[in-house]
């Protein structure tokens, strides 16, 4: 069954809190070599039968109205992945 | 709505007619908290709450809808995201858009509904400090020509608890002159900005100052004994006590 990943990312000005949490959590456990992380969201939506390019269309809708908040976050990928 | 008991000295306005008349709904998704408290506060101001549940498809006629606090659906998505599709929210923004400019009041999770409802901009992130924080938190009002903070002065400073984890308000520094040069930066935080928001932000309104949201509760600061110990505990009334006067000089 095919699948279409959608990724969602805070947009590069917001500073992300989960990222700086994470960023500071890091080192702790002996990971030095990263001075910066940013959290997002990854969407699996499933699709029974051929994704054709109005369902693409549907997806690509789906993320910008429900899955982002378009004031805080970025569509980054939309993508078909198979199965 | 069943009667509730008034504990404490309320401080309700005398059994007044024109004001009984006056219906405000209080709507419960799946997940709202403050439902209780906010029908409460109506009922303490003289209104009669009206319960609307999220998937009605009518406002049943209220003059005025708050949209109380809490974790619709759970918070998942983003808060507010999976209330905002509710059948009664597009109800909700019709209303508001209309030219009867229906008042509405969002309370915390309502005030994150509204904006991503788009009936107020920016959005809510989670708190810079990362925590949860509850505590009686002081407002200044700066603007009173709202539907909701008629009976306040400007520049009145009220005390009410605030308590939420993504109470950072946010949005593009276009916006926030624009909100700032139009008067719908309503309340700011005094003194301690308890989650980071953007120029001390606790509330707004829209262009027409019938919707309003704002992160901290008044619906908890109505009735002495039970609210704050900062000040006369109760000076989160002056809400309801607003729309109502606001509706009931509407209809004179």
């Amino acid at each position: 069954m095919p699948r279409i990943v959608v990724d969602v990312m805070p947009k590069p000005e917001i500073l992300d809190p989960q990222g700086k949490a994470i960023v500071g959590a890091l080192p702790r456990l002996g990971f030095t070599a990263f001075s910066s992380v940013r959290q997002g969201k990854r969407f699996e939506l499933t699709v029974d039968g051929e994704v054709t390019e109005e369902i693409l269309a549907q997806a690509r809708n789906a993320a910008e109205t429900l899955l982002s908040n378009p004031v805080i976050e970025d569509v980054v990928n939309v993508e078909v992945v198979e199965a | 709505m069943t009667e509730l008991p008034l504990i404490g000295e309320a401080a309700a306005i005398a059994a007044n007619p024109r004001l009984a008349g006056a219906t405000i709904g209080v709507v419960t998704f799946p997940g709202t908290l403050d439902d209780r408290d906010a029908a409460r506060a109506v009922r303490l101001a003289g209104a009669t709450p009206v319960e609307l549940w999220h998937a009605d498809t009518t406002l049943r006629d209220v003059d005025a809808v708050v949209i109380p606090g809490g974790f619709s659906y759970g918070d998942y998505l983003r808060a507010g995201a999976i209330a905002r599709f509710a059948p009664l929210m597009s109800k909700i923004i019709d209303a508001a858009n209309s030219e009867a400019k229906l008042p509405v009041l969002g309370i915390c999770n309502g005030f994150q509904i509204l904006t991503e409802s788009h009936l107020l901009p920016g959005s809510m992130i989670k708190n810079d400090h990362l925590k949860f924080m509850c505590r009686d938190q002081v407002l200044r009002v700066e603007n009173n020509a709202t539907a909701w903070t008629g009976d306040y002065a400007v520049g009145q400073e009220i005390t009410v608890p605030l308590k939420n984890q993504d109470g950072q308000y946010i949005a593009d520094e276009k916006t926030l002159d624009a909100l700032e040069a139009e008067g719908r930066v309503v309340f700011r935080y005094v003194g301690f900005n308890p989650n980071g928001s953007r120029r001390d932000i606790a509330g707004i309104s829209n262009a027409a100052g019938n919707v309003v949201g704002l992160m901290p509760h008044p619906e908890h600061a109505v009735e002495a004994g039970f609210g704050p110990e900062l000040g006369s505990g109760t000076e989160g009334l002056g809400f309801f006590t607003s729309v109502l006067n606001k509706i009931v000089g509407d209809n004179k």
